[in-house]
């Protein structure tokens, strides 16, 4: 029972994070209706951000506010200069726009090879690996530490896309760019603003991340399947959906590492996903409507 | 008469290159360069099938390393387990390749758009995540080796032009009759494809096996060649997956030799970058005694996974129709070319 | 029994009733009329006939076969072609292929399929665009082009969707023209269609929809006198 209990409050822990990274991926998804496959990638340039400021004896969370302004600009800069120009030209497939992202994961994770080789980086703090009790179960103080200001963004992220106009005019792009266009959104500027607060969330899930979890170039791969995992879960473009996708990713990971395994770990999810796409097409969201 | 004169050229000139390659061997004798051309035709089969279901079909599958790989392992895991001739396992592999394309074809088809690639690319991860994990089976992480038929790459080269020219041609054909309609038609619009006869699902599958047979055939004669597989090598989804569709990006998505082009690009480009453009840096660096000369040389060496990646985008934002689909664009503003009104 | 007809047709979408318990017969070589105001259920209609949608409930009936909820290829073999209200080119195949793709419902060969398609391009006044790209054809020429294909399914029964909607009156006439034409080589006809006079002159009976219902059927004339027709009409017109 403990067990269970344990690997349920791991689960959770690591869901909280794995929602923030659901949401950068859907707001991009919903907006753009592209799905980015650089999206792991650019957590992995927050995380060794974090990493060189880490080194310069900058505390992760501080770091955030670095790394998740810095993220805002290199996402605006790749949506304005190498995706919107796509939307223009006429091509045979209409996933141009997704293997261009494609090509800048690949161009970003070996410019970070170059700069900080393959070998893995710790990003050590006092409270790396200090854990606190409840009754029998243990938690880590930075998994807690990183669901609470997980969940911090992630309200951040509701109130601002529900009470002010900019995010209005997120909603609005994603649901009908055209009918948005008309009521006067410049859509070109919602997607790349939105683009941008994708990966300042995905930056900041790269921060709550390093100081438990090691960091190499080819880190961004994996977690951009896990966010389209989470995203697909959720159902495209639902930001409810994608707090649902992470927990439950982040809940069968678990459970699959601790039952199964650990290289059980990744299986489970895509098993998970592809059952979800034969049986519940559409994700989660179908299910609650929201 | 004009007209006629340059669809003969057209004809003409694929029968050209396939006897230049064919006499190849003969003239060259350096087995350095007769691997590198057995990389490419190897690309010029794996990405002209994936540009037949998604360049022509419109399919956009991330999971082509599913039947790369299980072509490789149908052929290494025969003469693993029943010491069959690895040469036996091509054809199976194939056929391997195209079994597991059904239920591939089941998940995915009924879903578009983003949700196919998500799928393919899923399903492609998860073979590669059992083949690891089926250890007794597949022997896991450790691979498979086998002995190499021949000593000598010259035959090696001549399997793998027969088997590039074949699958090339076949999709010729293919493109000019009944199915590449329906194929082309699928990719412009399911609805109206539909709506005239064309049984959407079915010809997506048929599209989905051929390519998955292509595929498989050189997945297997991968393994005959490099003598060891695997699962990190043969079901990447960097290495075969998305390599898949940047050959074809490259050359010319929906192309009958876009891919062929694009495996060359891709091919020669690697290896430029592979040898620091054939020790250019390294002799420069010594001619000159600058040491930086030299430093660069060694990271261009490792860089041609960065190179590809700048190449990617640098092809999609400038000729988003690749080589041979962007050609009177290339000729007009790179060569000056203008057609004679 | 009849050549065509719909028994009952019901189509909801969630609590959207969009067709409600809509019935009629096409006799053979007849060009049956449709008409209601902007979404009473028309192309619903066209799409349950086609086998787009399953129809929530109601039958339909061809040539003694129950045909709904069957696949779009397979009605599309049984001789129902139909033609798309908003336009469907195969964009980036020149209008020629866009018909042989077509005609290979019905021939094996490429031959076959070729003259085909050159028979009905002539027959449909495409023959000179026939190397154009579809995408790049005028609003005119792709609806002309929707017909050809259709056409090239060699359909007994053919749907026509709103294909007269944005031509000049030039164009208009050569339309009709066309339908007249069709019909002569023998296929029923039925039309969709806002553009009153076209309608009531082409048509041989006219059938009157309503937020899905039925609200008149008959000869041109009766339906033009029908009140309910002409409340619908007025009421949409002053709204
Ligand atoms: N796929 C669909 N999902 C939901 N509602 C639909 C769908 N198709 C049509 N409708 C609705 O059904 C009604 C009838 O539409 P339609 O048949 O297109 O009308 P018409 O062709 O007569 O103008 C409209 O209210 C339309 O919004
Ligand atoms: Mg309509």
């Amino acid at each position: 029972m403990d067990v269970f209990l344990q690997t349920l409050v791991a689960g959770f822990l690591k869901g909280g994070l794995y929602a923030l990274i659901g949401i950068g991926m859907t707001l991009i998804m919903g907006v753009m209706g592209i799905i980015n496959l650089a999206h792991g990638q650019l957590m992995m340039l927050a995380m060794y951000v974090t990493f060189v400021l880490n080194t310069m004896g900058v505390d992760p969370y501080v770091s955030l506010f670095v790394a998740m302004p810095l993220l805002f600009l290199l996402g605006v800069t790749i949506q304005k200069f190498l995706l919107n120009p796509l939307i223009r030209v006429e091509t045979i497939l209409p996933e141009n726009q997704v293997l261009m992202t494609v090509g800048i994961g690949m161009v970003l994770t070996e410019i970070v090879r170059f700069a900080f080789k393959s070998d893995y980086k710790y990003v050590t703090t006092e409270y790396s690996n200090r854990t606190f009790s409840l009754g029998n179960i243990s938690f880590s103080v930075p998994l807690t530490i990183a669901f609470g200001i997980a969940l911090l963004f992630t309200l951040a992220m509701f109130w601002f896309l529900l009470k002010t106009d900019l995010g209005r005019s997120i909603r609005a792009t994603a649901q009908d760019k055209d009918a948005a266009t008309l009521m006067g959104v410049n859509t070109g500027r919602i997607t790349v603003i939105t683009f941008g607060i994708g990966s300042a969330l995905v930056a900041a899930a790269g921060c709550l991340l390093a100081p438990v979890y090691y960091i190499f170039p080819d880190i961004g791969g994996p977690f951009t399947s896990k966010a389209f995992i989470i995203t697909i879960l959720g159902g495209l473009g639902s930001t409810v959906g994608a707090i649902f996708g992470g927990v439950t990713l982040g809940l069968a990971e678990s459970m699959g590492a601790t039952y199964f395994g650990m290289e059980y770990e990744d299986i489970v999810g895509l098993t998970i996903f592809i059952l979800v796409l034969l049986f519940l097409p559409g994700g989660f969201k179908r299910l609650t409507k929201v | 008469m004009k007209a006629a004169g340059s669809k003969m050229k057209k004809n003409l000139f694929p029968l050209l290159l396939l006897a230049g390659l064919a006499l190849l061997p003969l003239v060259l004798e350096s087995n350095y360069f007769l691997h590198l051309m057995i990389l490419f035709l190897l690309w010029v089969v794996i990405g002209s099938s994936w540009n037949l279901l998604a360049g022509f079909t419109g399919q956009v599958s991330f999971g082509h390393a599913a039947f790369f790989g299980v072509g490789a392992y149908t052929a290494g895991l025969l003469f693993h387990h029943l010491q069959i001739s690895p040469w036996w396992g091509m054809a199976l592999g194939g056929v391997f390749a195209f079994l597991v394309g059904l239920p591939f074809g089941a998940i995915c088809f009924p879903l578009r758009g983003a949700y196919f690639a998500l799928a393919s690319l899923a399903l492609g991860e998860g073979i590669r995540h059992i083949a690891t994990i089926a250890e007794s089976f597949t022997g896991g992480m450790v691979g498979i080796m086998i002995m190499p038929t021949f000593v000598s790459k010259v035959p090696y080269y001549y399997i793998t032009l027969f088997l590039a020219s074949l699958s090339v041609l076949s999709i010729q054909l293919i493109m000019r009759s009944k199915p590449g309609y329906y194929f082309i038609s699928i990719r412009e619009d399911q609805d109206a494809a539909a709506s005239l006869g064309v049984n959407t699902t079915l010809y997506k599958n048929v599209s989905l096996a051929i390519s998955a047979f292509w595929t498989g055939m050189a997945g297997a004669l991968y393994m005959n060649y490099m003598g060891f597989i695997d699962p990190h090598v043969v079901f990447s989804l960097h290495d075969y997956s998305v390599m898949a569709i940047l050959v074809a990006i490259v050359g010319g998505v929906g192309t009958v030799y876009g891919p062929t082009v694009g495996a060359f690009i891709m091919v020669a480009f690697q290896e430029l970058f592979r040898t620091g453009f054939f020790g250019l840096f390294a002799f420069l660096g010594k001619a000159t005694g600058v040491a930086a000369v030299t430093a660069l040389g060694d990271a261009v060496k490792k860089a041609h996974v960065l190179g590809f990646g700048i190449l990617v985008i640098v092809v999609i934002l400038y000729l988003p129709n690749g080589v041979v689909g962007d050609w009177e664009k290339i000729k007009r503003n790179v060569f000056r070319i203008h057609p004679a009104k | 029994m009849a050549f065509f007809r719909v028994e009952k047709l019901v189509k909801t979408f969630g609590g959207l009733t969009a067709v409600n318990g809509v019935s009629f017969d096409v006799e053979q070589g007849q060009i049956f009329g449709l008409i209601g105001p902007n979404g009473s259920g028309k192309t619903t209609l066209f799409n349950m006939i086609s086998g787009v949608y399953t129809p929530t409930s109601g039958k339909v009936l061809y040539k003694d076969r129950e045909i709904q909820g069957m696949k779009p290829h397979k009605i599309c073999k049984l001789g129902i072609g139909r033609t798309f209200q908003v336009v469907k080119p195969l964009g980036r195949m020149t209008v020629r292929d866009n018909v042989i793709a077509a005609s290979f419902s019905r021939v094996n060969s490429m031959g076959e399929a070729r003259d085909n398609a050159m028979e009905i391009l002539d027959f449909c006044g495409l023959t000179p665009v026939k190397a154009t790209l579809a995408k790049s054809l005028p609003i005119a020429g792709r609806k002309r082009l929707e017909i050809a294909r259709a056409l090239a399914t060699r359909p007994d029964l053919l749907l026509l969707d709103e294909t007269a909607a944005g031509l000049n009156p030039t164009e208009l006439l050569s339309a009709m023209n066309l339908i007249r034409r069709i019909r002569e080589n023998g296929t029923t006809v039925i039309i969709i269609e806002h553009i009153m006079h076209v309608i009531m002159t082409i048509s041989d009976r006219i059938h009157a929809i309503n937020f899905g219902t039925t609200i008149a059927e008959g000869t041109p004339k009766e339906v033009a006198a029908n009140q309910a027709v002409i409340e619908a009409y007025l009421g949409t017109d002053y709204a």
